[in-house]
């Protein structure tokens, strides 16, 4: 009599694809998941917490810690929740510059998650392809805020730094030689047998068990659900800009690769007519006060990063620090859905599937 | 200058010392192989991602590998305290030996081939297989969860991928009318057209597809699959044992290789006879080198199988596959006496 029992096994948190220190404890039966229980935590620095002794200005930098593949979204949430207290102007330049880097760091984090996410499946070569071309989008963001990752470049009122000589010219350089990059990329991944055989039909899930689960970006549009901030509750200009919301069908994990580089596309087309449109001069620093403090009450904003909708609601007494600041999570809510995916799947989809989802430990601890 | 055969030859000290003398040649072909071809995929690999490889050590780079195996060689020996003790240190050696052992039929030209044996081909099926059972042995032994479904997945990739493997080529041996390595080479003299590779179309697809699963390599690498087990079976090893387990992977690079070249592109000869005139082992070398070009140049390009994809593939493409090339090729021979 042959016996068998089930295999406990620990993935994290230093494992090579939770994507930082995030655990899984699952329970496997052969190599199929009976249970998946997620741990995290173990990147939590309470940011909401320390953000009630400091004043706003002080609060930016923490939310560049907070999604760090993705800074420039995390500084304008915060920002654009307060300046919808305080009713703040925002000169048109400065707004025309923020609406750039968002969404030129929509194309950075999306491509990390592209070079990732094939480095989870076992392509090595689009990892590095992937950061070649993020490379250059840091190095435009060193030029511009002097930072290459956590770069507390939004201000309330505005932005601090203005776009140095040259810098929108070589912004349009990038944007041209992103369009031939993407091209490649498709070539090279998208259309890949082994690929497709391991993405389609992986991970599905119906629209309604998304919105059931707070799931937005493109975990959620992956189901078809038309749901994009910027179409749906135009925020900054996006009101002014042709683009498209990309959507999927089938909701597994090859409409969500393939609604995450249809977004780099998106992108692509906003930065080119932003670009054309860039005020030649202007502030970039509206009529604010020497101390803000937002009026007593509260506000709730959201915006579209690039892992879905990320909120800020700010509780206010009309103090320089807020009384209660809490950030909604995209990759924190999104994650919620993972125990229910991974049961009845192999070790190999755990991967896929969480790689899927597209987190970062940063925002999911806060 | 007839080849060398030790087989036939009488047991005498002279040539025992000769045959130990030969071994230890091919140790150092091989173990230099080992050395560059490791160079030689990090340079190619690099090259593909736009990157430089390795190039600070020594000139070019090129002495990246010695220094990285003296690491290892330098390093600590840890075995962890649950382990299996004996077992944990018998496996690299075991998955070594067949390796080494498997090299000694390939006959690279005319002259030079270490044993010429009958059964060449079942010879390196035979002692190939060993490797798999260290391979086992290894992830048992570690107490490792993760060295344990590495184990298991390469028990059951290398067993399910050796069938197809095995009966792919046997298109090339009805071709040659034998298992021995020089008479298929033989069979396939003449033009570059006359190679197995094209009258054997369907057994060359199945037997690069089975080859590089065998050999656990991208986009079979799942024994060892990085992002979700980890390392696989060889989690736990380090130092020289792990080593040992790197090193017989890449003399099965080198054995592979050799083979394709043997079996599908004409072994020792030249595309067209007119240029015989160069020695039949610099056209083996180039062929070698082109098959090992092609084995990198797919690391860097695909992304990895899933387990119960593998499986499928195995038993539900490539052996039907296979045995209809022989089928196919068996009605050629009989009806328009192809072959010999």
């Amino acid at each position: 009599m042959i016996r068998t029992e089930e295999l406990l096994l620990n993935v994290g948190p230093q494992h090579p694809s939770t994507h930082g220190v995030f655990r899984i404890i699952v329970r496997l039966d052969g190599e199929i998941i009976t249970e998946a229980i997620p741990v995290m935590g173990y990147l939590h620095r309470g940011t909401e917490k320390l953000a009630e002794n400091l004043n706003f200005t002080q609060i930016i930098p923490y939310t560049d810690r907070m999604d760090y593949v993705s800074a420039m979204t995390n500084n304008y949430v915060l920002c654009h929740a307060v300046e919808k207290m305080m009713g703040i102007e925002i000169p048109e330049r400065a707004e025309f510059l923020r609406l750039i880097v968002m969404e030129m760091q929509r194309i950075a984090s999306h491509l990390v998650w592209w070079g990732t996410y094939l480095l989870d499946i076992g392509a090595l070569s689009p990892f590095l392809f992937a950061f070649s071309d993020r490379e250059r989008i840091l190095q435009l963001f060193n030029e511009l805020c002097g930072a290459r990752l956590t770069y507390n470049y939004m201000r309330v009122g505005g932005v601090k730094w203005d776009a140095p000589e040259g810098w929108i010219d070589r912004v349009k350089t990038f944007v041209k030689d992103m369009r031939l990059r993407l091209d490649e990329y498709h070539n090279l991944v998208s259309g890949n047998e082994i690929f497709l055989s391991r993405l389609k039909g992986i991970g599905k899930y119906d629209a309604d068990t998304a919105i059931a689960y707070g799931l937005s970006g493109a975990n959620l549009r992956s189901t078809g659900v038309e749901w994009d901030l910027r179409k749906t509750e135009p925020y900054s200009l996006y009101d002014r800009f042709e683009f498209d919301v990309v959507t999927g069908k089938n909701g597994d994990c090859y409409d969500r690769y393939l609604c995450r580089m249809g977004e780099i596309e998106q992108s692509i087309r906003i930065l080119e007519q932003a670009l054309e449109q860039f005020p030649g001069d202007g502030e970039t620093m509206g009529k604010v006060p020497r101390v803000i403090r937002p009026p007593a009450g509260e506000t709730y904003v959201r915006i579209e990063s690039p892992r879905g909708e990320i909120g800020c609601h700010i509780v206010s007494k009309g103090k320089a620090e807020p009384y209660r600041l809490k950030f909604r999570r995209p990759s924190f809510v999104n994650l919620q859905i993972l125990p229910k995916l991974l049961v009845g799947e192999s070790m190999t989809n755990l991967v896929t599937i969480l790689g899927g989802i597209d987190i970062v430990l940063g925002e999911v601890d806060c | 200058m007839e080849p060398l055969r030790f087989i036939d030859k009488p047991l005498t000290w002279g040539h025992a010392g000769l045959m130990v003398l030969m071994a230890v040649a091919v140790l150092a072909v091989v173990i230099l192989f080992v050395t560059y071809a490791i160079y030689f995929e990090r340079k190619v690999i690099g090259w593909m991602q736009f990157r430089k490889g390795p190039n600070r050590t020594g000139p070019l780079g090129l002495l990246q590998t010695v220094a990285d195996v003296s690491k290892l060689l330098l390093k600590e020996d840890t075995i962890p305290a649950k382990a299996d003790r004996g077992l944990f240190i018998l496996a690299p050696a075991l998955a070594f030996i067949p390796s080494f052992a498997v090299l000694a039929f390939i006959p690279y030209s005319q002259h030079l081939q270490f044993a010429d044996l009958n059964v060449g081909f079942l010879y390196y099926i035979a002692l190939s297989g060993v490797t798999t059972i260290a391979i086992v042995i290894g992830g048992w032994a570690s107490n490792n969860k993760y060295a344990l479904l590495g184990g298991m997945r390469s028990a059951a990739q290398m067993i399910s991928y050796e069938v197809p493997l095995v009966i792919s080529v046997v298109g090339c041996v009805m071709l040659a009318g034998s298992l021995n390595l020089r008479d298929i080479v033989e069979a396939q003299s003449g033009y570059f057209w006359h190679w197995n590779f094209l009258p054997q179309i369907v057994g060359f697809a199945v037997f690069v597809v089975a080859a590089i699963s065998e050999l656990n390599r991208t986009p079979f690498d799942l024994p060892e699959a990085e992002s979700e087990l980890v390392a696989g079976y060889h989690v736990e090893y380090s130092g020289f044992r792990f080593a040992f387990f790197m090193l017989s992977e890449y003399v099965y690079v080198y054995a592979i290789a050799c083979l394709t070249t043997i079996l599908f592109l004409g072994g020792w000869h030249a595309p067209i006879p007119q240029l015989d005139f160069i020695p039949g082992l610099i056209w083996f070398v180039l062929k070698f080198a082109f098959v090992v070009f092609c084995l990198f140049w797919i690391r860097a390009t695909f992304p990895r199988l899933r387990v119960d994809q593998l499986m499928g593939l195995a038993w539900k493409v490539l052996l039907p596959l296979s045995i209809l090339n022989i089928f196919i090729t068996a009605a050629c021979i009989e009806l328009f006496g192809m072959g010999g």
